[in-house]
């Protein structure tokens, strides 16, 4: 499709501004732009037609099957959209709450933020959770440099972080930017942290080790415990990847097995949609040793039951984000909760796991199975068997694309050759599944008696499949 | 309740036997009884109708609909209807992060529309898809400064928003990098102070413009003297401005940043917002975040990818680039569909629309006696005024007469508690730009 630079025609307008109903004021001419920038000029229609023609060339969690592992793509329900656009919320100035009066301008706000710390610090079993970081690897970053000032607040010397080798790659990438060096843990035949290798890489050097629970690989770690009062031991810190919570709601909280920091994706447990790729929002909870070193402001409830904002905090690590979260994001996640309640968010996870296992139960006939035990809400195939005919993961992903499924993860995690990574979701029904399991099984079959359908694939998209190599060489990332 | 699972008592039942187990609770036998959860007490769930009376009532607390001369950074501009219609696409919010470009090409497409337009305002050749905000933006920047040039000092002019700075702050504690801030007050960067850092171990140098107290400026001489130290400079910008203003670009800059708030997204008490960053081309493979490009199909038709995936943590981990992982591409859709909206001739009536509402808004408050307006620089819609009295009581008072006055500068910079920073947008009207100056006389 044109790009909407290209439908643009000198002269067109796409909104009118009001009539100047004061005087025109000069500028001095030195600090002005020497050109207008570039910007289309289309009318509104132009826009409206655009945009909408390009939804159109998306799959999305409400318009296809989406079981994208790790991402937890399920249902973002409308209800959650109507109460984060409420002016009340939406038209609100974030400075209004700095002042010492606030308390009157934003009070509802205020206790939106409160309580939705208080829930979470439940589900989770920690002590108290900040609702600032704005994403999930922002969580990440946070919770990492409170470890760190644990850590020196303490006066320990520490340098390593311990990260298991099926880890989400911003694990790493986490760590090493909050000043520490990684060191990676293997993972045993159980498809959980090699106890022994764990073991002997956890000195007192060791500041902190990060773990999804369940894993990647969707299974949880039987020695969770056992691994953290190890680290305990030798007072390095458990961070807690909330990639995986979907799971587990109601069944284990991290708190109450020794982890010391959790990041929550609010967009993966908590229904929030990802927008293509945000916004999403990254709550952190820390044990009881972490919370002196929350980031600032931080919400309290007086005793008189207003709400305010606490900016004095002395060994707080400092402010990570502008104010206090993705507010809009937060707000959905609310009102999913409290729709859910106990019992609901029980239930999502029970559901999650059984989607999980019924496709991994029907799937593995085809596909190998590195890790052939129960599952958690995801699982982890190997397309290795196709492989000896030619067909990569990569194929099979773009004949689901013409299935109108979109792809599973591929080649995630890393330590799973041709790995496929299906994540159903709670909110799929078993036709969906079945649907699924009927054009995976099918994709198997035609890489074995007609691979070549798999290696054209797909061919009822607007596109045909692109070369990625070339994008990275000829570099164009914009019109202008 | 709300169910979002669809399962009926037989869809378990079927499911059950085919994975071989009695029971749901079969599924969670690797989670030891010992791991129960001490307490998981959260109230029963609700109706949509209860909890949108509970938000109702909620909402209802909150003063939004104050006219808000208060900006800082977070503007109470206006925001178009399609900018609304079009990003509530649920094709658009429902979607992950494109990596099956094939079936993503809308999303694809969108953004890489937006960072054209970005690079059209800011005049820089290249952008990322977003960061989450214009602090972690500029936070971004700096570390692209170190990684370039190999040394750790950093610049940063007192101009720079203070909430951006406690950000960059917070982010690097742990981390070797000597940041040296150049005092300013109420005009503009103070050039000889700072060419006094610029040295062989000057990373970067970070400016604003315009600055937190409103001044613009042409940095065109700082940059030349940054660069002639070998330092990166960095330039965080406020897109609407950029309307009017000279380019980061036209000043030579080398990484623009900024907050994207004002490009048509709601102010919705703090988030989500949206960091847009744009670089020379010759940076292109150390900035960070997700960038869409352009490539094309087996048939030769364009189409559009993620690119440069290399620098990131899915491939690098440890040695990444950076360690963002998601971005705002819902909020940078809005930011498109906001700039293709006005378009080329209207986002620049609307800055000047902007800077004339504020000139208009300081001729009536240095008329009120007491009251000075600093015009110790030009600005674009945002200034500072001395007050004979505490500014935190006069926005205090102002309030019971409906305006949200402004930022008490001392709570951001020492001895600065009678000084007020006014911000006017195009919402704004005549009227009631003179309403606020005749309450602001009654409560001096």
């Amino acid at each position: 499709m044109e790009l909407i630079f290209e439908k643009s025609v000198k002269g067109r307008r796409g909104i009118s501004l009001p009539v100047p109903d004061v005087p025109t004021a000069k500028m001095d001419g030195r600090y002005l732009r020497a050109k207008a920038a570039e910007l289309p000029e289309v009318s509104e229609l132009d826009i409206v037609r655009h945009f909408t023609n390009l939804s159109r060339m998306n799959f999305s969690v409400d318009t296809n099957f989406y079981p994208l592992g790790s991402c937890t793509m399920k249902y973002n329900p409308k209800f959650t959209e109507t109460i984060a656009n409420l002016a009340g919320f939406r038209e609100l100035h974030p400075l209004m709450a700095q002042f010492d009066y606030a308390e009157g301008l934003v009070r509802g706000a205020l206790e939106v933020l409160y309580d939705v710390e208080v829930l979470l610090a439940e589900i989770t079993g920690m002590k108290e959770v900040t609702t600032e970081p704005l994403a999930g690897a922002h969580g990440e970053l946070t919770g990492i440099m409170l470890i760190a000032a644990y850590h020196n607040h303490k006066k320990n010397k520490k340098k390593y972080v311990l990260v298991p080798d099926s880890s989400h790659g911003t694990n790493p990438a986490s760590a090493a930017i909050a000043g520490y060096e990684l060191i990676s843990i293997p993972t045993g035949k159980d498809g959980c942290v090699d106890m022994d290798e764990y073991k002997a890489k956890l000195t007192n050097d060791v500041a902190a080790v990060m773990l999804t629970c369940p894993n990647t690989l969707g299974i949880f770690n039987t020695h969770i415990k056992e691994v953290a009062d190890l680290a305990h031991k030798v007072d390095a810190l458990m961070y807690y990847d909330g990639a995986n919570l979907n799971a587990i709601m109601g069944k284990v909280r991290p708190g109450d097995v020794g982890f010391d920091v959790i990041h929550l994706n609010l967009h993966k447990t908590f229904a929030t949609p990802h927008g293509g790729g945000g916004p999403g929002a990254g709550p952190v909870g820390v044990s009881e040793k972490l919370v002196d070193f929350l980031p600032v402001p931080k919400v309290v409830k007086n005793k008189d039951g207003s709400f305010s904002l606490k900016e004095n905090k002395p060994k707080s690590i400092g402010r990570i984000a502008p104010f206090y979260g993705n507010f809009g994001v937060i707000l959905k996640a609310y009102a999913y909760i409290l729709l859910l309640g106990r019992e609901g968010l029980i239930e999502a996870s029970e559901m999650a796991v059984l989607n999980a296992n019924y496709c991994m139960a029907l799937l593995k006939k085809a596909y190998n199975l590195p890790y052939d035990r129960t599952c958690m809400h995801e699982f982890v195939l190997s397309a290795a068997k196709q492989l000896e005919h030619g067909i990569r993961a990569l194929d099979i992903a773009k004949y689901l694309i013409d299935n109108g499924i979109h792809p599973p993860t591929i080649y995630f995690p890393l330590i799973v050759k041709e790995a496929i990574m299906v994540e159903p979701t709670e909110t799929e029904s078993k036709e969906t599944l079945d649907r699924f399991i009927e054009v995976m099984l099918k994709a198997a079959e035609l890489s074995q008696k007609d691979p070549e359908v798999l290696k054209n694939a797909p061919t009822t998209m607007p596109v045909s499949r692109l070369d990625e190599v070339k994008a990275a060489k000829d570099i164009n990332c914009s019109h202008i | 309740m709300s169910y979002y699972c669809p399962h009926t008592k037989e869809d378990i039942k079927a499911m059950l036997g085919a994975i071989g187990v009695n029971s749901v609770d079969d599924l969670f036998k690797d989670i030891k009884p010992s791991y129960k959860p001490k307490s998981f007490d959260l109230p029963k769930g609700k109706s949509e109708m209860e909890v949108m009376d509970y938000f109702q009532k909620l909402a209802a607390t909150n003063c939004s609909s104050i006219a808000k001369f208060i900006g800082g950074g977070f503007y109470d501009h206006y925001i178009p209807a399609v900018a609304d219609a079009l990003s509530s696409r649920s094709e658009f919010y429902t979607a992950y992060t494109p990596y099956q470009p094939e079936c993503s090409q809308g999303t694809l497409q969108a953004v890489y529309e937006y960072q054209s337009a970005i690079c059209a305002l800011t005049g820089m050749e290249i952008a990322n898809a977003s960061l989450y905000d214009g602090g972690t933006a500029l936070y971004e920047a700096a570390m692209m400064a170190t990684k370039i040039t190999g040394r750790n000092k950093i610049v940063v002019d007192g101009g720079v928003n203070p909430i951006y700075r406690k950000i960059l702050y917070t982010y690097t504690k742990n981390l070797h990098i000597d940041f040296v801030e150049i005092p300013v007050s109420h005009s503009q960067s103070t050039r000889a102070e700072m060419f006094k850092y610029f040295d062989d171990k000057t990373a970067g140098v970070i400016l604003q413009n315009p600055n937190f107290f409103g001044a613009i400026d042409d940095h065109t001489d700082i940059i030349e003297k940054a660069h002639s130290v070998g330092a990166i400079a960095i330039e965080s910008v406020y897109p609407i401005s950029l309307g009017l203003l000279k380019s980061p670009r036209e000043m030579n800059a080398d990484i623009a940043t900024g907050e994207g708030q004002s490009m048509g997204l709601p102010l919705s008490f703090g988030g989500p917002y949206l960091g847009f960053m744009a670089t020379k081309k010759e940076f292109a493979r150390k900035m960070p975040g997700r960038i869409a490009g352009v490539t094309v199909d087996k048939n030769g038709k364009r189409g559009f990818v993620l690119t440069l995936q290399a620098r990131e943590q899915h491939i690098r981990r440890e040695k990444a680039t950076s360690n963002i992982c998601s971005n705002e591409a819902l909020c940078a859709m809005r930011a498109i569909i906001y700039l293709a909206s006005l378009g080329k001739e209207g986002l620049r009536e609307l800055a000047q629309l902007n800077h004339d509402k504020a000139e208009f808004a300081k001729t009536l408050l240095e008329k009120i006696k007491g009251v000075e307006v600093k015009r110790n620089s030009p600005t674009f819609n945002e200034f500072t005024v001395l007050l004979p009295k505490d500014a935190d009581s006069v926005v205090n008072a102002m309030i019971d007469k409906n305006f949200f006055a402004g930022i008490p500068l001392g709570r951001f910079y020492k001895d600065m508690e009678k000084y007020l920073l006014v911000a006017v947008t195009e919402k704004r009207s005549k009227k009631e730009i003179e309403d606020f100056a005749v309450a602001l006389k009654s409560v001096i």
